[in-house]
């Protein structure tokens, strides 16, 4: 039998669903150099990036949750709660041991670890009891809003000023005129890709998104995967408030409001699939640059109101999910 | 002879820029049985998706009753009574079995749906088909035979005119296949017209009335199929001679591999113990539903048990699939489209799914993973257009090479095959039936869990047979055959050995 008939070649194929986000990113930068000369100067480019990084942050981590058929709503809330929880703790040690770099690195630490044990209980739910992700991570999602709305007493937490003082430059310094934010947002983005594209633990996602009784079959450890992908979410969650703190240096009820949505748009308009199975990384990222872009876009320029910032963001994200119905599963 | 009723003139189809069929010409005349056989990958089943409305030919022409036709989808071909039975199943997995039998075309009273009266004609269907499934059931909790007749029933609840049926037989026990055959010859006798694919020739020698021969996308002949034997159908496809189906079967040692103790899943097997030898082919025969699968899934920790299992001596634990696989024992699902392959994933990323750790870490060595693919195609003589297709776009047959390359990736000792031939055609058969001889012979056991009679007396030198999830009997050597298998599947014998005659 001739049977091997197998042409060894990889196709060239272009997918509209592959390159439509970028092609949108490089309208929008094309739009805005057109539209205010300032749109490309230092200062705005290094403004939009280190404003995503937060989002970007979590949606990375976003992105390997979704792949793997789940979804997290709570991601938001979390941040909000960790930071309150960190301002709350720092300004207790500051009074009891005087302030200093221990203060800022046992709030940095305790950020990390809140975030991993948050992300810790969503998954184990998840995936022991058996809760829908939708369902659990809406009560989640109530539960932190509520408990940092209880902590800041509903008004706001702040850090103290000493302490803000000296946490400031991990969101303002950085090296090379880069500020912090971005390096550890770009470090994290290349990492996540070379994990997705290139790790088992990647590979497993995609396989339990795409057919979870086919991933088991092959003895993936299907409910460990899946609960590593929100311990890495929530982790990243954590990272993310440690860069975000020192921005503003407090927290209260509507820290972090939305962002969960909007992390996840960043990741469905990158072409990963709502439903799980297929998940890029760098999809992601371009994700979300559109979406800040827009609205770095409205506040430059005054055509359109800065107000129809979330319409317009609202019809990017459903022309995203029409491109990837149209053109199938994306590669 | 009546005319045509639907004829393929000169069709093509291609996908990209691959062209699959070349020029096929083909008419299907009412009340005739013509069955269409080929090697995998040959086009039939592009062949029966074109008739049925749901491709569009690339060239050609398609002809309804004498007139051109150009079906707007497979909604317009079914108006007009042409159904079409896939290779793979289209069922909702989360609807009932009635729900499902009716899609599309529920029954309503006044605005609201007539459940009664669908649940009715439902077990109406299943009852003539003698399926003893309740259409309440979700259609994921059926088996695969089940669901097979799950879509026969939907096919037999429409009109046909024209019924296109894409190797209906392959997941059926010969039981089904002969109630399935019954309905064939109730509606031939109606004057419908059906095709029919199968890669059990000698099926296709007693149904059909015609046959057609389909190679590479070309149609090299059709005849009469009281004018052809087996033999030439199988050459035909082939393009050569074929010798013996079945190689000689290998001596095997006395030396006990697998002993599985009491294996008891609630409700499907009760109590069943087995041990496998080194080298040593065991079959498992049995009625669908008898418990074979679920078993065999016990065994290889993808369900919960209790009983033991005992590998080489290590113990293995119950519902753990990975502990099972590093110790060297794998299962080979019956269930290829539900659990073996992911469809929207390339052939390179379903092969390695279950070995990954052996391909790197941390990163994956893509260069290993490619040089794997290169020796599974070649060993396991898969036919991919394209290498970097999505293995849902491969031919039936050629999916289930890639299952059996991924399962065997791991090199293990024990390997349990559930229906390994399952759409496969006969000189690909032949060479799967070597290669478990060959697997064999190099020290590993095999145990074959088969619906196909001469396949377990070809291959197994012992058969242990099931029936209602309990293990009734178990026969060696000369005491291998079809009517004790049978006696032993039916219940009619009580729990006896009866080994070697
Ligand atoms: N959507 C598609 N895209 C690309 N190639 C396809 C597609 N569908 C089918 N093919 C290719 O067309 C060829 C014929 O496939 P087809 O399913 O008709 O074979 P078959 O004769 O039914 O084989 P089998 O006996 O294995 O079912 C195969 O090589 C298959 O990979
Ligand atoms: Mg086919």
């Amino acid at each position: 039998m001739s049977m091997a008939t197998t042409a060894p070649t990889r196709r060239p194929r272009v997918n509209l669903a592959v390159i439509a986000p970028i092609v949108a990113l490089i309208v929008l930068i094309l739009i805005g150099m057109a539209l205010n000369p300032n749109f490309l100067s230092y200062a705005n480019i290094t403004n939009v990036l280190a404003r995503s990084a937060f989002i970007g942050i979590i949606a990375i981590g976003m992105t390997f949750v979704i792949t793997a058929g789940g979804l997290d709503l709570s991601v938001g809330s979390m941040a909000a709660f960790v930071a309150g929880l960190m301002i709350l703790v720092m300004n207790m040690l500051t009074e009891s041991m005087g302030g200093g770099l221990p203060v800022i690195l046992i709030g940095i630490a305790l950020a990390l670890f809140t975030g991993l044990a948050a992300g810790f209980v969503n998954g184990i739910l998840i995936t022991r009891a058996g809760i829908e992700a939708f369902i659990l991570t809406l009560g989640t999602m109530g539960i932190y809003r509520s408990l940092v709305t209880w902590l800041a007493d509903g008004g706001t937490l702040s850090l103290g000023y000493e302490m803000r003082e000296l946490y400031r430059p991990v969101y303002y310094d950085g090296i090379l005129g880069i500020s912090w934010p971005i390096i550890v947002f770009a470090v994290l983005a290349i990492l996540g890709e070379i994990v997705m594209r290139h790790t088992a633990f990647g590979r497993h996602c995609a396989a339990i998104g795409s057919n979870e009784k086919v991933a088991r079959y092959s003895s993936v450890a299907v409910l460990r995967v899946r609960l590593m992908t929100y311990v890495l979410l929530g982790t990243l969650v954590g990272i993310a408030v440690v860069m975000y703190v020192p921005r503003l240096g407090s927290a209260s009820a509507t820290t972090g409001l939305l962002w969960e949505l909007e992390a996840i748009a960043a990741v469905i308009i990158g072409g990963t699939l709502l439903k799980g199975g297929f998940g890029r990384v760098w999809g992601t990222v371009v994700g979300v640059l559109i979406l800040s872009l827009i609205g770095n876009l409205l506040n430059l320029t005054d055509f359109v109101s800065p107000y129809l910032n979330g319409a317009i963001q609202g019809v990017v994200i459903i022309l995203a999910v029409v491109l990837q119905r149209n053109t199938g599963a994306a590669r | 002879m009546t005319d045509p009723i639907l004829a393929l003139t000169g069709v093509t189809k291609s996908f990209g820029p691959i062209e699959i069929l070349h020029g096929v010409d083909f008419a299907l005349h009412p009340g005739e049985v013509h069955a269409l056989i080929g090697e995998n990958g040959a086009g039939k089943s592009t062949t029966m998706k074109i008739l049925a409305g749901y491709l569009d030919p690339t060239g050609g022409q398609v002809t309804w009753q004498g007139k051109p036709m150009s079906f707007s989808g497979s909604e317009q071909a079914e108006d007009l009574g042409i159904i079409m039975i896939h290779q793979e199943f289209n069922l909702a997995e989360h609807l009932s079995v009635d729900q499902n039998v009716f899609l599309g075309r529920e029954l309503r009273r006044g605005f609201l749906l007539d459940h009664k009266a669908m649940r009715a004609q439902t077990a109406d269907l299943l009852g003539q088909l003698q399926c003893r499934v309740d259409p309440a059931t979700p259609v994921n909790r059926i088996s695969v035979p089940d669901k097979q007749m799950v879509e026969i029933a939907k096919a037999l609840s429409r009109k046909a005119r024209v019924l296109i049926m894409d190797e209906p037989t392959a997941v059926l026990t010969e039981r089904e296949t002969e109630v399935l055959f019954a309905q064939i010859e109730r509606l031939r006798a109606e004057g419908v017209a059906i095709l029919y694919t199968s890669h059990k020739l000698g099926e296709v020698k007693r149904i059909a009335d015609r046959v057609t021969v389909l190679r590479d996308g070309t149609m090299v002949r059709s005849d009469l199929t009281a004018d052809v034997s087996e033999d030439d159908m199988a050459a035909a496809m082939v393009g050569r001679e074929l010798s013996d189906l079945f190689p000689p079967k290998p001596a095997h040692g006395a030396e006990p591999i697998l002993e599985a103790q009491g294996i008891t899943v609630p409700g499907v097997v009760h109590d069943a113990s087995l041990t496998l030898h080194r080298g040593e082919v065991l079959g498992i025969g049995g009625l669908v539903g008898s418990g074979r699968t679920e078993l065999a899934e016990a065994i290889a920790g993808l369900r919960p048990r209790s009983g033991t299992v005992r590998l080489k001596g290590q113990d293995l634990p119950a519902n753990h699939v990975a502990t099972a696989m590093r110790a060297g024992l794998v299962y080979l699902t019956e269930d290829r489209k539900g659990a073996g392959l992911l469809l929207d994933k390339t052939l390179r990323e379903n092969l390695t799914l279950g070995q990954l750790d052996r391909f790197g870490s941390p990163l994956i060595d893509r260069k290993r993973e490619e040089a794997a693919l290169d020796s599974a195609i070649a060993d396991f003589a898969i036919r991919a257009p394209e290498r970097g297709m999505a293995v849902g776009d491969l031919s039936g047959g050629n999916q289930q090479k890639l299952l059996l390359a991924k399962t065997l990736l791991s090199d293990p000792q024990v390997v349990i095959i559930d229906e390994p031939t399952r759409g496969i055609d006969i000189g690909t058969k032949q060479q799967i039936y070597a290669l478990i001889a060959r697997l064999a012979a190099e020290g590993r056991s095999i145990i074959v869990i088969s619906s196909e009679m001469p396949e377990l007396i070809g291959l197994a030198s012992r058969v242990v047979v099931m029936h209602a999830g309990r293990i009734v009997g178990e026969l060696a050597d000369a005491a291998v055959t079809e009517g004790n298998i049978v006696r032993l599947a039916m219940g009619l014998d009580g729990h006896e050995k009866d080994s070697a005659a």
